[in-house]
């Protein structure tokens, strides 16, 4: 669903008339008011009143106590990115707010809906360095959309109105609203009005038809079009006009990193994924295109590799609705600055039927050669010990691909991403920007809260999944199914591969002496096991997946093993390494 | 060692630009936007904050050496913050700028000799205050021209010496309370042209 109808469902009549109420229950009929039914969160001294009233509604708000911060704002992430909601948070001041900043980071980076509710101490006090004070609004401001302190209970409404209205609408990101104690316990005159309009805020540009003739004229005139698919596709649920555009004009399709799951993977027209560890063909013929069109994509430079060598024969047509993503890494011929299912809905009549086959075979048989090199052994491989690839090969038959699959950071984040196999939109979840490793587990515990009749899958390396492997405890605490695999490689994996490849193999801290983790979930009451031959593999994958409520699966994974195709970091995409 | 406060050399194709801004009247709003340029390790020659002719909307005017291609980017960053209601970069000549310096001297420096007074009038400068201790002359002009009264006022002992940030009108005729009704009124973002002036 496109963000512009998510607006309109806003006001739900909670609360009709003026309550004289206290800022803390102020803040939770205001949740309720916005939709919001699912809260993670962790209590503390500044954010007490809120606690406090949120016991008075725990009927209709749910609130999943997280075991550190950051997991609340993952979790929060995780179910922004498969809902389409806003995700909401909740932490006291001084450590609890800060704790939360890499997921605020990671959150906006990768244009995410959340609203972080942080306590803080009581008005007088700041600046006074009082007890668990830091200056929550100075440290996330260059990592919000939006952020705003509030010191009297009055403002509560309408600050968190536009927080709402601020994070889902335009490009989606993550707002602060931090709280002081004495404006929670304070009352007032409640009375909520949704927020419709910002006078400085313009989230939907309006497109212009000189723009939009401009690029159909560019497109008609291709010879070798590409048309690059990001996470924008998503948010504005552009993935049918996408489709469409594709198809009318046979247009070869890649998606990025956050883009995957927008357009069809066994479609005629997909080529694949792009950027650094992404596939051959895409990359490859990105320097042979004679039309790049960029649809809600930023051209990050695990993208681009080296901008000065990057689609250099190609005139790029840039769909995007943030202006200052515009020419600020590749210039562009035409840009359109615009919600991207509205652009291709004003496109798509402008543009010619065409013919390209031959150009996306000249992307098939570059398929054939990453298939022969690198796939093969990939999926299929002989070696002794099992491979990533084979065990996200075997996630996507059992699954056939309905699964959410929710990743890590490292080297099974790329496998995870190249092979799964996902059959709907938003079905693959990772961090993508930030690179935020411990991501998985949080995030797909959020995931599976805001779709609870579906299947979710974290996969995380045996690094990042220690970094937050205490929510293992709000997995049990709440029995949330989702089914964690860790594959083991005892190693940083995607650290220890640089060093192998650029650093003469000095393997500097990249080796782990892991604890058994099967006794670890085992604590914390979850159903574990561990495989580690190939024979039982499939078997322990299907019991996991087959599995009522939450699953730890751990699978001894080949040690060193590298993930290509790789663009070394810096270098041109067409310098694209299979070995 | 590497002075790393020092200019980097190449600033082949940088020039002076002066970025304006008209933003809600909120806290933590400076911060805001000058953060765009800290995390850019961009270095500002001159900033000055104040209320605008419209209740509640504050103007920054921001002078910047830089490139072109960075210029405009910092302003498409800043334009993008919620607070932000217009921001708009000029070359020099697109505008017309100024600024203010104060000198505080010993009033003794004046009653020995003329020389003081006639370098008042000669800089197109005037007396502000005269207290018994000290006097206070005020230049208005661009940075040369208050540099070079304070260079000519050193050797008479110069107490305090204060310059403020260059404030600037752009050459249009648009009207600010018009701009901002029209952005009231708009639910776009293409009241700018390409090149950051308003269309
Ligand atoms: C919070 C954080 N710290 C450090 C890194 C740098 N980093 C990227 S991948 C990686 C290794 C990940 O190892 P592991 O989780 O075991 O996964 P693998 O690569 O072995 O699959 C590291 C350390 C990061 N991305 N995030």
């Amino acid at each position: 669903m496109g963000q512009m109808e998510t607006l309109k469902e806003s006001s739900t009549g909670i609360t009709k008339k003026k309550m004289r109420i206290s800022g803390s229950e102020a803040v939770i009929l205001s949740l309720l008011e916005e939709g919001v039914d699912t809260v993670f969160g962790y209590p503390g001294g500044a954010i007490m009143p809120i606690y406090d009233a949120l016991y008075g509604y725990k009927e209709q708000l749910n609130h999943y106590l997280v075991r550190h911060e950051q997991g609340a704002a993952h979790a929060a992430q995780g179910y922004a990115r498969v809902t389409g909601k806003v995700g909401v948070c909740f932490a006291t001041s001084g450590p609890g707010a800060t704790n939360l900043m890499t997921g605020i980071a990671d959150a906006q980076i990768d244009s995410t809906p959340i609203v972080c509710i942080t306590g803080q101490v009581v008005a007088h006090l700041l600046g006074t360095d009082a007890f668990q004070e830091s200056d929550i609004l100075g440290i996330s401001m260059p990592i919000t959309k939006w952020n705003f302190q509030v010191t009297k209970a009055e403002e509560i409404p309408a600050a968190i109105a536009r927080a709402f209205y601020i994070a889902k609408t335009g490009r989606p990101g993550p707002v602060l609203i931090d709280i002081t104690k004495n404006a929670q316990s304070a009352e007032l005159d409640f009375e909520y009005t949704p927020c419709k309009k910002i006078r400085s805020y313009h989230p939907y540009p309006v497109i212009q038809d000189k723009d939009i003739m401009d690029a159909a004229k560019v497109i008609n005139n291709a010879k070798k079009p590409f048309l690059l698919s990001g996470h924008g596709v998503l948010i504005s649920g552009a993935e049918k006009a996408v489709l469409a555009l594709s198809e009318k004009a046979n247009i070869p399709v890649a998606s990025t990193l956050l883009g995957l799951s927008s357009f069809p993977p066994d479609h005629p027209n997909y080529v694949g994924y792009l950027g650094m560890h992404g596939n051959y063909a895409p990359n490859v013929l990105t320097n042979e295109c004679d039309v790049l069109i960029a649809i809600g994509m930023r051209f990050d430079d695990r993208v681009t590799g080296d901008v000065n060598q990057y689609a250099k024969k190609a005139k790029v047509v840039h769909i995007e609705i943030d202006p200052a993503e515009i020419d600020k890494i590749i210039k562009t011929e035409v840009a359109i600055n615009a919600d991207a299912n509205q652009a291709l809905e004003c496109l798509l009549p402008y543009i010619n039927k065409a013919d390209h086959s031959e150009w996306i075979n000249e992307f098939r048989k570059l398929d054939k050669i990453e298939y022969d090199k690198v796939i093969k052994n990939d999926l299929y491989p002989t070696s002794d010990k099992i491979k990533m690839g084979e065990v996200v090969r075997l996630i996507s038959e059992i699954s056939k691909g309905e699964a959410i699959v929710v990743t890590d950071v490292g080297q099974h984040q790329m496998i995870a991403n190249r092979y799964y196999k996902y059959k709907k939109p938003n079905h693959i979840v990772t961090s993508g920007g930030l690179g935020t490793m411990g991501f998985a587990l949080p995030a797909a515990m959020g995931a599976q809260i805001g779709k609870m009749k579906e299947k979710v899958i974290s996969i995380a390396g045996d690094g990042g999944f220690q970094m937050t492997l205490q929510e293992l405890g709000t997995i049990f605490q709440y029995n949330i199914p989702v089914k964690i695999v860790v594959l083991n490689n005892n190693f940083l994996g995607m650290v220890r591969q640089w060093q192998q490849l650029f650093f003469k193999k000095r393997y500097s801290f990249t080796e782990m002496t892991n604890p058994d983790f099967i006794k670890i979930a085992d604590g914390y009451g979850i159903v574990a096991n561990r495989v580690e031959q190939r024979e039982d593999l499939e078997k322990a994958l299907q019991t996991m997946y087959d599995h009522d409520g939450p699953y730890f699966l751990e699978v001894k994974v080949e040690m060193e093993e590298n993930v290509f195709p790789m663009v070394p970091s810096g270098d041109s995409v067409s310098n694209i390494r299979l070995e | 060692m590497t002075d790393i406060y020092q200019d980097s050399p190449e600033q082949l194709g940088e020039k002076q630009y002066t970025i304006s801004i008209l933003t809600e009247d909120k806290p933590g709003l400076l911060n805001t936007v000058t953060i765009v340029f800290t995390r850019r390790k961009l270095n500002i020659d001159m900033i000055n904050v104040s209320a605008s002719e419209v209740a509640g909307v504050s103007r920054y005017t921001i002078v910047l050496t830089t490139t072109k291609d960075q210029v405009e980017k910092v302003v498409k960053q800043i334009r993008k913050h919620v607070d932000v209601l217009g921001a708009f970069v000029y070359e020099e000549d697109a505008i017309h700028y100024q600024e203010i310096a104060l000198y505080k001297v010993p009033t003794e420096i004046f009653m020995d000799s003329v020389e003081v007074e006639q370098i008042v009038r000669a800089n197109n400068a005037r007396i502000l205050v005269i207290e018994r201790d000290y006097t206070v002359i005020e230049k208005t002009g661009h940075k040369e021209e208050t540099s070079a009264l304070f260079n000519t006022l050193k050797k008479y002992g110069v107490l305090e010496f204060v310059r403020s940030g260059r404030i600037a009108v752009s050459k249009s005729k648009r009207k600010t309370e018009a701009y901002l009704e029209e952005l009231e009124n708009s639910t776009t973002h293409s009241l700018y042209n390409n090149n950051g002036t308003v269309k």
